[in-house]
């Protein structure tokens, strides 16, 4: 019998996908773990496979057109089948209240444990790190995995009571994401709260940075209304949500970083991977969490929760938005790692290539203007991260040092920077002992390498 | 034979347990030193619900003039054949459970259980025998609370057990407590014409319900004849013949008293204190999802957990234990939706927060009410008395606790109790459709008031 597909779930806060491209036509057969389309989520472009086997009989939307989860997208069926019945049973084009009355193809996608083995592979560095345990003695509950399935397991309609849609609504909280722990998995008033809590729905790593949009002389014909992406909508919540919710705290300080730049150089000079400033400051702010565990923190209703990994997240910006993919363990790899690293994640970035786990659960942020003249700004912290390191420009400024009893004015290559503190757990003195460790590292850099 | 659960107590909490159990596959076997079926079935909810409907249809026969059925001669109530009604239901219902235990195939051991360490590992005894069980659960329920300085003789100070099997009706009875268990008693008495005193030590009757609720039944209760004293503290007790009881500088006299002070957990003489089992200020200590007590293979459940001490509260206790138990999906126990209800007439029933509750956690809330007076059907029922007040929370119109007065209450609250556990909202209760004439249908109209838009007042 012909089946009707249904949008999946392919990214862990998607609720509704742009179809972007059909790689499937009507009547082209289907195997197991066929992609049938791309589909731009909130995050990523993402493959759209199947794991069911039958002939594609019919598609039921275009190219472009935007589609809630759980709505039927397509219909598959044996060759010569006629569509029209399953069609008819899925209100087809209806939105996805219809489509639990027939037999939604389960999309492999949703399934991440039952990722494809080459991916596993080439993923396996990076997800080994993700579901590390917090240090020992760390009383914090583990933030949920954000690869898990949506707590129901379902891609369209969540269970879920009234009053938990009500107080989900009112939370900012997305049900799908929530584990229930009701009756049958429904989710309840308990868990939304708890989901809220943690952060749970926090995804998308977002601080502010320009997509350097080219700008146009002269006048601008008239206004135009355009539609936000799906990313773009992340991005306006998110961090309304962070500003709302987090009271921020701002640290400045400058770094003298000649001797940086100069190990820097030699290190790229001796061949290897290329590393930049960025990576060096990535690697920084890591080394100086380990030495300030108690500012690798987040707050959440449960409590304190004191991070066992350093997680570095890098602010990455995308023509249409930004994205903030995480290099796990930062504190453990050498800088040759960390800049491989950064590229690559930067790299997919760009191309929508990144996988969830790839922008998901940092314990803290760097980002980097610098390279764009920026003198000095400060950055929006990404809950339920506790603080965000904003790297200004480095440039030659007059600085007065002390020489022989004189006072003497040389010439230094000097780097701002300013930490944002989420002042519930990072206190000032905290934040500035982090940042006071952070400028030593970049001062006496050795320390990076060692 | 070993058996996988053995349960102690036959109870509404220890039968339930058992037949759950039973159908989840496990072999069980009940352990029971006295009737099958517990306070509940033998000398409890049920057979006081056999004497409270004899005093209820006295009360409507009485008022059966305003109904147009003319009672010639004298209506009477026959207080031995009532107390002996009760009983044969009790017996009913303990052979009743015992068909139960044998349609499930549960073995029945009659006799005392206590665990014992043997060879270091804690067993179940029966008498001094053991029984071979991977698991045990303790269902062993509770017994009246003594009040210092007033002894339970049983025939001048008696508990809820002789006050529903008294061989002679007593002309006048001063009962202390205005709980469920006092007021019921004091209800059924008064029907039947004894003279009935309530001693209540906190400031309202039936003081875990809605204060509205306690200061309406109360002005009821009078009205049917009985004396009811709050925020009385009894200061002496003789016990005569007659009952001497001195409350407030007062002497108050009585053929009998009923000392119906609140009930404590049976966690004596069980072997708990020798095989370790961990007691908290008179209740066994358990973890609240699996019920496990501080030894890996021992259960508890019911009354003996404390507070609420409530047949249904045990029952739901006792299916979700076995079920976690026997790996099988837990119905977990709904804590802040337990129903309570008090069968006097009109009844009392409540789910949830009281007010007083909800403004002590500092709930922001609305509250809502719907009288009897204004409902239809109590109308041609002449069941006007009382009212439904819901508390719903301000943000997002969830149920935070329903209180009802009224003819039919305790079946009603079965609507709200379940509107609580699924965690309906105001907009759910409003967009049902209730049928009309019906008792229930002052649920939607208090919900409605609590946004000022009832209907009918």
């Amino acid at each position: 019998m012909a089946s009707v597909i249904v949008m999946p779930r392919l990214s862990p806060t998607m609720e509704e996908g742009v179809l972007s491209k059909w790689t499937k036509k009507v009547g082209d057969k289907i195997m197991p773990g066929d992609v049938i389309a791309e589909v731009e989520t909130d995050k990523a472009n993402m493959d759209f496979p199947l794991e069911d086997e039958g002939v594609l009989l019919k598609l039921l939307v275009n190219e472009g057109d935007t589609i809630k989860l759980g709505a039927p997208v397509a219909i598959l069926g044996a060759a010569g089948e006629d569509p029209a019945q399953a069609i008819a049973e899925a209100g087809a084009g209806q939105p996805a209240a219809a489509a639990p009355a027939v037999e939604a193809k389960k999309p492999e996608a949703a399934k991440p444990e039952a990722a494809k083995p080459e991916a596993a592979k080439a993923d396996a560095p990076v997800s080994s790190l993700v579901t590390k345990e917090p240090a020992p003695g760390a009383t914090a509950r583990i933030l949920p995995d954000p690869m898990k399935p949506a707590g129901n397991g379902q891609t369209g309609r969540v269970k879920a009571s009234p009053l938990a849609r009500k107080v989900a609504e009112a939370k900012g909280v997305d049900l799908h994401e929530v584990e229930g722990s009701g009756p049958g998995g429904r989710v309840v008033k308990r868990d939304v709260e708890a989901a809220a809590a943690t952060g749970a729905t926090t995804q998308l790593r977002s601080v502010p940075a320009p997509s350097a949009p080219s700008v146009p002389f002269g006048p601008v014909a008239e206004d135009q209304l355009v539609q936000p992406s799906q990313m773009r909508k992340t991005i306006a919540r998110r961090l309304v949500e962070a500003k709302r919710e987090v009271p921020h705290i701002y640290l400045t300080a400058e770094a003298t970083v000649d001797r940086l730049l100069e190990l820097r150089t030699e290190m790229n000079d001796a061949g290897g991977a290329k590393i930049s400033v960025n990576d060096l400051v990535v690697k920084a702010l890591a080394l100086a969490l380990r030495r300030v565990p108690d500012a690798n923190v987040s707050w959440t209703a449960e409590g304190i929760v004191r991070h066992g990994r350093v997680d570095i997240g890098v602010a990455v910006s995308l023509p249409d938005g930004l994205i903030t993919p995480v290099v796990r363990a930062a504190d453990q790899k050498s800088l040759g790692a960390v800049a491989t690293e950064v590229k690559s994640l930067a790299e997919r970035a760009r191309a929508k290539k990144l996988k969830p786990e790839e922008f998901s659960n940092g314990t803290a942020t760097v980002s980097n203007l610098g390279m764009y003249g920026v003198k000095e700004f400060v950055a929006i912290i990404n809950p339920p991260e506790s603080v965000i390191l904003a790297v200004g420009t480095t440039e030659k400024r007059p600085i007065v040092v002390e020489k022989d009893g004189r006072d003497e004015v040389i010439i230094a290559r000097r780097m701002t920077l300013t930490l944002s503190c989420d002042h519930r757990v990072v206190d000032g003195v905290l934040g500035a002992q982090l940042l006071s460790e952070i400028v030593k590292l970049l001062e006496k850099p050795m320390g990076l390498v060692l | 034979m070993a058996y996988d659960l053995a349960v102690l107590g036959s109870g509404p909490g220890g039968y339930v347990a058992a037949i759950r159990a039973a159908q989840l596959k496990l072999k069980v076997v009940v352990v029971e030193r006295a009737e099958l079926g517990g306070i509940c079935a033998n000398w409890g909810c049920i057979p006081t619900k056999a004497l409270l409907r004899t005093a209820e249809l006295l009360e409507h026969i009485e008022h059966a003039g305003d109904l147009g059925i003319k009672v010639e001669g004298s209506v009477k109530p026959d207080f031995d054949k009532t107390i002996a009604r009760s009983r044969q239901i009790a017996d009913r219902q303990a052979k009743g459970v015992e068909y139960l235990f044998k349609k499930n195939k549960i073995d029945v051991v009659r006799g005392s259980g206590k665990v014992v360490k043997q060879a270091g590992k804690i067993v179940l005894t029966v008498d001094g025998k053991p029984i071979e069980a991977t698991n045990i659960l303790l269902a062993t329920g509770a017994r009246p609370k003594p009040l210092p300085g007033i002894e339970h003789d049983g025939s001048a100070v008696i508990s809820y057990r002789e006050a529903m099997s008294l061989k002679k009706q007593p002309k006048s009875i001063i009962i202390i407590g205005a709980g469920a268990i006092g007021i019921e008693f004091a209800y059924f008495y008064a029907a039947v014409g004894t003279k009935v005193t309530v001693v209540e030590v906190l400031p309202h009757i039936l003081p875990v319900e809605d204060e509205e609720v306690s200061v309406a039944l109360k002005k009821t209760l009078e009205k049917q004849g009985m004396t009811i004293l709050t925020g009385a503290k009894v200061e002496k007790l003789e016990k005569g013949p007659p009952v001497k009881v001195t409350v407030g500088g007062k002497v108050y006299e009585a053929d009998v008293c009923l000392l119906a002070a609140g009930v404590r957990g049976n966690v004596e003489g069980i072997g708990l204190e020798e095989c370790g089992i961990k007691v908290d200020r008179g209740f066994i200590a358990v973890d609240q999802k699996t019920y496990r007590t501080n030894v890996e293979h021992i259960f508890a459940i019911g009354d003996v957990l404390g507070p609420p001490m409530l047949a249904h509260k045990a029952s739901a206790e006792g299916i979700a234990c076995v079920e976690g138990i026997a790996n099988h999906t837990v119905h977990a126990v709904d804590y802040q939706a337990i129903p309570g209800c008090t069968y006097c007439h009109p009844e009392v029933a409540s789910v949830g927060l009281t007010e007083a509750k909800a403004k002590e956690k500092g709930l922001k809330y609305r509250v809502g009410r719907f009288p009897f007076k204004a409902s239809g059907k109590a109308m041609a029922a002449s069941e006007t008395e009382g009212f439904v007040k819901v508390l719903v929370g301000a943000e997002h119109g969830e149920l935070l606790g329903a209180h009802i007065l009224g003819g039919a209450s305790t079946d009603m609250v079965a609507t709200l109790t379940m509107a609580m556990t699924a965690e309906l909202t105001a907009d759910e209760i409003l967009s049902t459709v209730w049928a009309h004439p019906t008792y229930a249908e002052a649920i939607k109209e208090a919900v409605a008031d609590a946004y000022g838009e009832a209907i009918d007042i």
